[in-house]
């Protein structure tokens, strides 16, 4: 028994170890939630979190953007190895520094040389011995044209040779730089380092970001994994220096650290030299290559932001440039406030906490739009509540009543300027320069409405050029012109996709989707997009969101299938006239022959009635025409069809 | 030589039509009589299969035609060939002729014999003239022997004293005199086996006849020689067949002519042929139900076909045959009468038939 008691403890003892996690605290433990579910993914997120940022501060600003990601191996390990594959000694390249460890002991570097362009020389001494480890340097082109760098490597011990194996790098350093307007000094700690901060989560306004979780919780993630704090260069023209942070978050207390902070004037020519801001992060990640890759994004990226000048530096230095096809931003956002329909319960809640207004008709009129006085009146009055109740002194069930109400009261539709669709123009430019398509076809549905939330749906279908003739099409999918590249199976634009029968237009399609040299790229603009999840990754199949969907994707398909059509009867045409070309020779030689005529006139007059082509239409349609099974047709065609 | 111009003359018909289809612009054509059941029909007076006047046209500019068109065309180039120089080619020999690569192409105007082969007989509808009459020959396909004396291009032949082999059968037997004829009958065998059998056995020593086979269905060459020595000679045409669909259309081609060559029909068929070929009582007189082969679907297919062709429809006899045919549920081979002893063929069955009548007409 008494054994038993001490296991018992009172709820006074366990309110003791009760305490506020932070939101930090809580997504440090639950990064997943976030995108950063494994290093391959991690990388691609900060990537991600830091574009939309640059993008959308420039989109603001009403600046043309030109963002610029790099992303470099800060740390490489280079392991010496004896004939039978044990390690004797390794290299170390850190921050521009060499160091060299053999067994427990550390190499003295002796002497760095750099005897041709292509080539560095490291000598160290350890003991008696004198080891040369050497870095050769030569330019490629990669199969897609790209140049890049390839390093071999060589060691040698007083005269004998070793093996040398680079370490697979783990860990990554990404920059991304925009020239956008900069933050002033003394934002930058919060919007970095500070979770849930920001002017995005109050919404109304159509942006890539829409929580303020992103960029801060690449931070976090940094920080977590490496250790490393973030640095952050800002400038916010080019009259002014430029400020310099080095920050942590405080994980217990969701508020930045800021571990270095300098100004200076200029960034010794590399970069920022008008206003923008640079990010570094050293994080722990995965470098992958297609599907899921920086580039894939940075591709998609581009094509949804015709408007951006987006270069990808890769860790081998091959530079990836998507430059920009249109020379004109969308029309600006503007922020709209909340929707009745869209407002949930709790967030009604606390509206009417926050509120300055001192009576609830006041309330509703002033913090919702398409609320008038005469509105805001009947509603109250279908609520059994009164005009000039206090917002803040209302219980729970008032709230819930006038909650409910607000959901089934006949408001106008929400204003739709609050969109800010790429139109079909540009999104199609954009697609055209990234996938090079022969064909282009773009859909940009009128305006709609989920739950007070306006929305529109913009497709682009693309066929042919240089699309890969053979496997499932190409789906691209994008949110408020962000590219998402996971969870394409539960995200509404896969489903509309799924819905549309296109071997009605004349294409293959297995498994709903369509196969062949096809691009498909749905766009979603919205003030608020309903994600599946806090990673962003896919959009929630609302029924009538899949509507739109599916009606601009059928729309798209028409006009392809009218072109391809339309490609095909030239094609027929084409070969029937080569057809008739390529017998006209023998046939006019033995018609001559047996009918005793010069040959020359038959086949002059043959390929006249040839060019002019009416002949060759009546017979086809000739009703006395013999009947030829269609397999000797196809041989004749075949035949015909050889070079 | 009256003849001889008279098909080069039809030969050159068909080019100047073609030419004169050019020369006032219209697409050049073809009227080529249909060569399917829908356009033969089987005259009882005549009682043969005689072709009717539908006609299909064959444009040469039409994706459908252009291929057939020209095969026709270049068949008549050769045909016209052949004629100026006096030579004669075989159906193979034409095949290859025609088999020309389009210049700056890799088409060939024929790839396969059958395509030339159904050229020639289009030229033939359209000319009137039959292939041997525009020197094309068929390859020789029959052996013959029996009391017969012939003279073949000058020579004399005994077709008793062929040995082993017999006297094979050319393509052409227009120019064939039959000097002597001791023969009162003819049997044509199917199968090469029962002529083997029945040379070995002397049955045109012991019976007084000639014995003709050919491999399958009798090649015109050979049904030609047989209606020529029915209709000079007044010899019967006793027809040795298997008991299967198959065989007996054998035979109806040799009394009736064919659906593919209805245009020759009068040149071809033997109006008296009488069939002396295992017929459905046969396989319970000489005990033959263990040797049934079972139908397949095809042959079943096939059984309600030529039961119904209209030169059999109205004929109570073979329509009787063919329903027990039907009831056997199989086909029986001639050569299952081995089963009853070597030279049963020989000195049972056909003697014993033949002295009976039990013959089908």
């Amino acid at each position: 028994m008494a054994e038993r008691e001490s296991k018992i403890k009172t709820a006074e003892e366990m309110a003791g170890k009760l305490r506020e996690i932070s939101i930090a605290e809580f997504f440090e433990k639950n990064r997943h939630l976030l995108g950063f579910d494994n290093p391959a993914k991690a990388l691609l997120t900060v990537v991600k979190e830091a574009v939309d940022n640059s993008l959308d501060a420039c989109e603001d600003a009403r600046i043309l953007p030109e963002v610029k990601v790099s992303i470099r191996e800060p740390r490489q390990v280079f392991r010496i190895l004896t004939e039978t594959g044990e390690e004797i000694a390794r290299v170390v390249k850190e921050d521009n520094k060499v160091q060299m460890q053999v067994g427990d002991e550390k190499a003295k570097l002796t002497e760095t040389k750099e005897p041709k362009k292509s080539e560095t020389v490291y000598l160290f001494q350890h003991d008696v011995d004198t080891w040369k480890f050497r870095v050769y340097r030569t330019e490629k082109k990669g199969e897609d044209g790209k140049p890049f760098t390839e390093e071999s490597y060589e060691a040698v011990r007083g005269r004998t040779e070793f093996k040398v194996a680079k370490q697979p790098a783990d860990r990554y350093l990404i920059s991304v730089e925009d020239n956008g307007p900069g933050i002033v000094k003394e934002h930058i700690p919060r919007v970095f380092g500070k979770l849930l901060y920001g002017s995005k989560f109050a919404g109304g306004k159509q942006g890539r970001g829409q929580q303020g979780i992103g960029i801060s919780a690449a931070l976090l993630y940094a920080q977590l994994t490496t250790g490393k704090p973030a640095r952050i260069w800002s400038r916010t023209s080019a009259s002014k220096p430029v400020h310099y942070f080095e920050l942590r978050i405080d994980t217990t207390k969701n508020e930045p650290i800021i571990v270095d902070e300098r100004t200076m004037k200029e960034l010794d020519g590399k970069g920022l030299r008008e206003h923008g801001i640079r990010v570094e992060l050293e994080v722990e990640g995965k470098y992958i290559q297609r599907h899921h890759s920086v580039e894939e994004y940075m591709k998609q990226a581009a094509a949804v932001n015709p408007f951006a000048h987006l270069t990808y530096v890769e860790p081998d230095g091959t530079v990836i440039d998507f430059p920009r096809a249109v020379n004109e931003l969308p029309r600006p956002a503007k922020s709209m406030k909340p929707h009745p329909h869209g407002v949930e319960m709790g967030m009604l809640e606390r509206m009417l906490k926050l509120t300055d207004s001192r009576v609830l008709s006041g309330f509703l009129a002033k913090e919702f739009v398409r609320v008038g006085g005469q509105a805001a009146n009947e509603v109250i009055k279908l609520a059994r509540l009164k005009p000039d109740m206090k917002p803040k002194d209302m219980d729970h069930e008032q709230v819930e009543r006038l909650w409910r109400t607000l959901q089934n009261y006949a408001f106008m539709k929400p204003p739709m300027d609050a969109l800010s669709p790429i139109s079909e123009e540009k999104f199609m430019e954009g697609v055209k320069k990234e996938y090079k398509p022969e064909f282009l076809a773009a859909v940009t549905r009128p305006p709609a409405v989920y739950r007070g939330n306006p929305f529109q749906i913009e497709v682009v279908m693309g066929y042919g050029g240089s699309l890969p003739s053979q496997g499932p099409g190409k789906l691209l999918r994008f949110a408020n012109r962000v590219p998402l590249l996971y969870q394409a199976a539960s995200c509404a634009t896969t489903k509309a996709v799924q819905k549309v029968e296109w071997r009605h237009y004349g294409l293959d399609q297995t498994s709903g989707i369509p196969q062949g040299p096809v691009v498909v790229a749905v766009h979603m603009a919205s003030v608020w997009i309903p994600y599946v999840s806090e990673a962003k990754e896919a959009i929630d199949p609302y029924p009538i969101i899949i509507k739109e969907m599916k009606l601009a994707l059928q729309e798209a398909a028409r006009r392809l299938q009218k072109y391809m059509s339309g490609k095909k009867r030239k094609e027929d045409a084409a070969q029937r006239t080569s057809l008739f070309e390529k017998y006209i020779p023998i046939a006019a030689e033995a018609i001559a022959k047996v009918a005793e005529v010069p040959e020359g006139k038959i086949q002059t007059a043959l390929l006249g009635m040839l060019n002019k082509g009416e002949v060759v239409k009546e017979a086809e349609q000739a009703p006395d025409a013999e009947k030829v099974p269609e397999g000797e047709i196809k041989k004749t065609l075949k035949t015909a069809g050889e070079k | 030589m009256m003849a001889k111009d008279e098909t080069k003359q039809k030969v050159k018909q068909m080019g100047t039509k073609l030419a004169k289809d050019i020369e006032s612009n219209k697409n050049p054509t073809f009227d080529v009589p249909i060569r399917a059941l829908s356009n033969v029909s089987f005259d009882p007076k005549t009682r043969l299969i005689t072709l009717g006047n539908k006609t299909a046209k064959r444009f040469f500019f039409n994706v459908a035609h252009v291929r057939k068109f020209v095969q026709t065309i270049e068949a008549a180039a050769t045909a016209k060939d052949l004629l100026e120089a006096g030579k004669h080619l075989s159906l193979r020999e034409v095949f290859y002729k025609m088999k020309r690569t389009i210049p700056g192409t890799q088409i060939n105007v024929v790839d396969e014999q059958e395509e030339s082969n159904k050229a020639i007989e289009d030229m033939e509808l359209l000319t009137g003239q039959s292939r041997e009459q525009l020197h094309i020959n068929a390859n020789k396909n029959g052996s013959a022997a029996g009391k017969i004396i012939i003279e073949d291009k000058g020579d004399l032949i005994d077709w008793s004293k062929l040995g082993s082999g017999g006297w094979s059968i050319p393509s052409n037997v227009e120019d064939i005199r039959f000097k002597k004829v001791d023969a009162k009958f003819v049997i044509y065998a199917e199968k090469a086996a029962e002529w083997e059998r029945m040379h070995e056995d002397r049955v045109w020593q012991k019976m007084d006849c000639i014995i003709i086979a050919s491999q399958g269905q009798a090649t015109r060459g050979v049904r030609r020689l047989l209606q020529r020595l029915h209709e000079e000679h007044k010899l019967p045409i006793y027809v040795l067949v298997d008991l299967d669909p198959w065989g007996t259309y054998i035979y109806s081609v040799l009394k009736f002519g064919s659906i593919g060559l209805a245009h020759i029909s009068e040149r071809q068929a033997i109006t008296g042929a009488r069939y002396l070929g295992l017929t459905p009582d046969d396989i319970t007189k000489y005990d033959l139900k263990k040797h049934l082969i079972r139908f397949e679907d095809v042959d079943l297919k096939r059984l309600e076909q030529v039961k119904s062709y209209p030169w059999f429809k109205e004929n109570k006899k073979w329509q009787e045959f063919f329903t027990k045919m039907g009831a056997l549920k199989g086909k029986v081979e001639l050569a299952a009468l081995t089963s009853k002893g070597i030279t049963f063929l020989s000195d049972k069955y056909i003697p014993e038939k033949i002295k009976n009548k039990d013959w089908i007409e």
